[in-house]
């Protein structure tokens, strides 16, 4: 008989009493403390569950509310019952009664006849800790918190900034450093009885009453004044979420605590039949004993505060809706853009597709229909190519697209001809890379039947929408990778613009380009760009192109541009 | 939100609260065994007319996820679905041949049934044909999550409605009573959803899914809504505003996060396109009963007619939570 166990019991008490059973059938005493909250008839209930057997106890009962003095002035109560009690304890263990023992408690004993002056208590000085809710920390040990956090928040954060603006702080006691940790411990009945037995222990408790969350502070600032070997660590495992409440365990979790090798767990959900039934009951194969490991699990709770605070970047669900500049990621992998390409290369979709190994789409904005990649009506994560569906939200629509071809990069082509909803968000995305060669859908128009007149008034009006495009592009805010080439800059020597966009897509292809798209023939566009000055047009994007000039055709000599042919 | 705004909200609970008030007299008993109810309980209410071919898979799917008792409104079925639920030992039943319309589509006789008997209950809301899907549904039980609510301080839990269909025509397999209806109707859409906020409510509305795909591509804003929040610590102030989409008080509405993080939610599988959808639109549309003028159900009639077959070589076939999870329809949360 070396270990005996305090449990704070405040609900699922039955659930308690086959714990406290476990180890007091097995001759370790147990110390059990009862919310007061408690219904007589439940607590009469708990002394009746455990009326058989000689080695339980019940300490006097408090009130229990959370974060306050009760809890720590009921541990001391207990933990005084306990030394007087039963003289051949020489640890005590402070568990919940929402705790479950994971390993055989003879192993437990072992292991604290290997370290016979170890304390473990978690103990971290104010300074070192981050987990703290609220932001308040060494402030718990110099200010005041007569309002309760948990029924009257507002006035409790009221008083608490009150008191930062008019500078007030209590004084702690001397001598005392002020250490924060985990509430559940395990210490020597030297360092106990210390703490209990101090001359000064009036003037601590009176200090202390008035700290807010003392269980988490009392025992762990006071245990470095008395105890000559502190192992700062729980040996409980427990874990906190975000919010500063522990995680629950259930019967799912049955694998990770086992082999965890820790010696007790909380919180275990009152209604996990099997982790009970396995744990407490079951034989259990013998396994080697090895240091408690919480690795695993560690992960697995660590991810799910991660996933709760960040979330999955560029995705947008009914329990994730960022506010705008909040996503974390406005999209959630990175695509290409290009405008002016497909005007500019025949076949240039197969091409790039060809070379990068990604999925290129046509214009997927285009204002009939989705353009998808193929000619596809439908399209992964089953989008519709209908142009209504698709400007109905259209930022949905390629978050939407992004999300669904995670793991295989998309590239799209865009133009003034298309739905422009969308130039400020890609804009500002980082996952965008967008590439402009500025004026090229004047060469569709250049090669198309029209009625001259139905051209100079179509092109007006396209120079108009790209040009409020390259403004947003040209914002200072801009986070997306954008490159811009006037037409005349990008027909003069296309290989290297388009060699830094694939490097880009694909850094690791070591292979220079060997292929380059076919250019569209060109000749006569200088002459239709001058016809359109002469019909009272300016056409500015495309750069100056030369009248009469042939611009060269790509794949003939390589010849300096500027050499005279 | 000013105080004005909030001035107003509230008025409209109040009177929301009131004609639920006032419709409590079109509710007849039928068999009321809410004395059973227990301080803990979790409650299912529903209304319905002629799902009887539904209801045994129905209460089994939810007494074994762990519901306590059905609350159901039946709505003058003919096809013996009353007195099925009559000699269910878990359900109480009220009748009305009232108008489903003028009731809000049930919503204002639920709300009564709710502020009488689920105060203070975890009360799950659904359809006959709703089946709620939350994280780890597989191995933890519908009071492990509403534990887990409880201690996280959270008060209502939002699942999407998630439309399920079968491969091929929605005749092509006929529905047979206590089957689980997803057998035939597997496949759903995984990533064609739009999310709007609105802003008065605080709810998001999301719309997308084979209904917007297949009926609405060229009124997109017609198409249905699919956001739900039909887990709720109910108090008998709340109330639901329209069908199980929104509620007030408005701070309910927030089960989405706004600075990136995820809240933990659930799906709704909504087994509606089995071959009963065809005869039951058809019905619908005559007795006019539904939403905008049934506007949804003359659409379904039109898209139904020519090409029945709403799966797409896209769709994806339904394997479990974790699969809806990854796919980034629902989330655990910090639920781990």
């Amino acid at each position: 008989m070396s270990i005996g166990f305090i449990m704070l019991c405040h609900t699922a008490l039955d659930r308690a009493a086959e714990v406290a059973r476990h180890w007091a059938g097995r001759g370790y005493p147990v110390v059990l403390h009862v919310d007061r909250r408690v219904s007589k008839q439940g607590y009469a209930r708990l002394t009746r569950l455990l009326a058989d057997l000689d080695n339980v106890r019940f300490s006097a009962r408090h009130r229990c509310e959370w974060g306050t003095w009760s809890l720590v002035a009921a541990t001391q109560q207990a933990s005084e019952l306990m030394l007087r009690e039963f003289a051949g304890v020489r640890h005590v263990y402070l568990a919940s009664g929402s705790c479950l023992p994971l390993r055989p408690v003879e192993e437990l004993e072992a292991y604290l006849a290997a370290h016979p002056r170890t304390d473990f208590i978690e103990s971290v000085t104010t300074e070192d800790v981050g987990w703290t809710v609220g932001g308040i920390d060494v402030e718990r040990f110099t200010l005041r918190f007569p309002f309760s956090w948990k029924k009257n928040r507002a006035a409790f954060d009221w008083y608490v900034s009150f008191q930062r603006r008019i500078k007030f702080k209590r004084r702690i006691p001397d001598g005392l450093v002020p250490h924060l940790g985990s509430q559940w411990w395990c210490l020597t009945r030297q360092t106990l009885s210390a703490i209990l037995q101090d001359p000064d222990r009036e003037a601590y408790d009176a200090y202390f009453k008035r700290v807010w969350i003392p269980d988490e502070s009392y025992f762990q600032t006071l245990t470095r004044l008395y105890s000559t070997n502190i192992e700062s660590r729980s040996l409980t495992l427990s874990k906190f979420d975000f919010q500063g409440k522990p995680h629950i365990f259930y019967d799912d979790h049955l694998q990770l605590l086992r082999r965890s090798d820790c010696f007790v767990a909380r919180k275990i959900w009152a209604h996990a039949d099997k982790l009970y039934d396995t744990f407490l009951h079951g034989t259990g194969a013998q396994q080697p004993k090895a240091e408690p490991n919480p690795g695993k699990i560690d992960r697995l709770f660590a991810k799910a505060v991660e996933r709760r605070t960040r979330g999955r970047p560029g995705l947008y669900m009914q329990s994730r809706f960022p506010n705008e500049n909040w996503e974390n990621g406005r999209t959630c992998a990175p695509y290409s853009v290009f405008a002016g390409f497909t005007e500019l290369f025949e076949d240039y979709e197969t091409w790039l597709s060809k070379t990068t190994g990604s999925r290129v789409h046509g214009h997927l904005y285009a204002a009939k229909r989705v353009e998808f990649a193929g000619g596809e009506t439908v399209y992964n994560g089953a989008m519709s190519d209908s142009a209504k569906l698709r400007d109905y939200n259209a930022q949905a629509f390629l978050t939407n697209l992004i999300w669904n071809t995670r793991g295989e990069r998309q590239c799209f082509q865009f133009g003034p001809a298309d739905t422009q909803y969308l130039g400020w968000f890609m804009a500002l995305d980082q996952n965008a890379q967008i590439s402009v060669i500025s004026g090229a859908w004047a060469v569709p128009l250049f090669r198309s039947n029209l009625d001259f007149a139905a051209i100079r008034k179509e092109a007006a009006r396209l120079q108009k929408i790209e040009g409020d495009f390259l403004n947003v592009l040209r914002s200072p805010y801009v986070k997306a990778r954008i490159r811009i080439w006037t037409m005349a800059e990008f027909v003069e020597s296309p290989m290297e613009p388009l060699q830094s966009i694939i490097d880009e897509i694909n850094p690791r292809a070591l292979r220079r380009l060997a292929e380059a798209p076919k250019m569209v023939d060109l000749t006569g566009f200088g002459q239709f760009l001058q016809n359109l000055k002469n019909q009272g047009m300016q056409p500015l994007l495309m750069g100056d192109f030369p009248v009469g000039d042939l611009p060269r055709s790509p794949g003939a000599r390589r010849s300096r541009p500027y050499l005279v042919k | 939100m000013g105080l004005w705004n909030s001035y107003v909200l509230r008025l409209a609970r109040r009177r929301w609260r009131f004609r639920a008030f006032r419709k409590r007299r079109e509710l007849k008993p039928v068999v009321n065994r809410t004395g059973i109810i227990g301080r803990h309980d979790i409650l299912v209410f529903s209304t319905l007319r002629n799902e009887r071919v539904r209801l045994p898979y129905f209460l089994q799917y939810y007494r074994d996820m762990g519901v306590n008792h059905f609350l159901f409104v039946d709505n003058d079925s003919d096809d013996g679905s009353r007195e099925y639920l009559i000699e269910q030992s878990d359900c109480s039943v009220w009748t009305t041949k009232a108008s489903y319309k003028r009731s809000r589509f049930g919503v204002d006789w639920l709300n009564w049934l709710q502020t009488r008997y689920g105060h203070n209950h975890w009360c799950l809301v659904v359809d006959p044909d709703e089946f709620l899907v939350y994280p780890f549904c597989d191995t933890r039980s519908i009071r492990a999550l509403t534990d887990w609510l409880d201690a996280s301080s959270i008060r209502s839990f939002g699942a999407m409605l998630l439309d399920m269909y079968p491969k091929g025509r929605l005749d092509a397999q006929p529905y047979r009573e206590g089957t689980d209806p997803f057998e035939i109707a597997n496949w759903f859409d995984s990533g064609n959803y739009t999310i709007q906020r609105n802003h008065r409510f605080g709810n998001l509305w999301i719309q997308g899914g084979p209904r917007a795909r297949a009926f609405f591509p060229q009124e997109p804003e017609r198409a249905p809504a699919l956001n739900k929040i039909p887990l709720v610590k109910w108090h008998r102030h709340y109330t639901y505003t329209s069908s199980t989409h929104m509620l007030l008080p408005r701070g309910l509405n927030l089960v989405y996060d706004e600075w990136g993080g995820e809240k933990a939610s659930g799906c709704l599988l909504h087994a509606k396109f089995l071959d009963t959808f065809t005869r039951k639109s058809a019905e619908e549309l005559t007795r006019r009963q539904h939403y905008a003028n049934s506007h949804e159900y003359r659409a379904y009639a039109a898209g139904l007619k020519d090409d029945p077959d709403l799966w797409c070589k896209w769709s994806e076939k339904y394997i479990n939570w974790r699969q809806l999870e990854i796919l980034g329809l629902m989330s655990k949360g910090n639920w781990a």
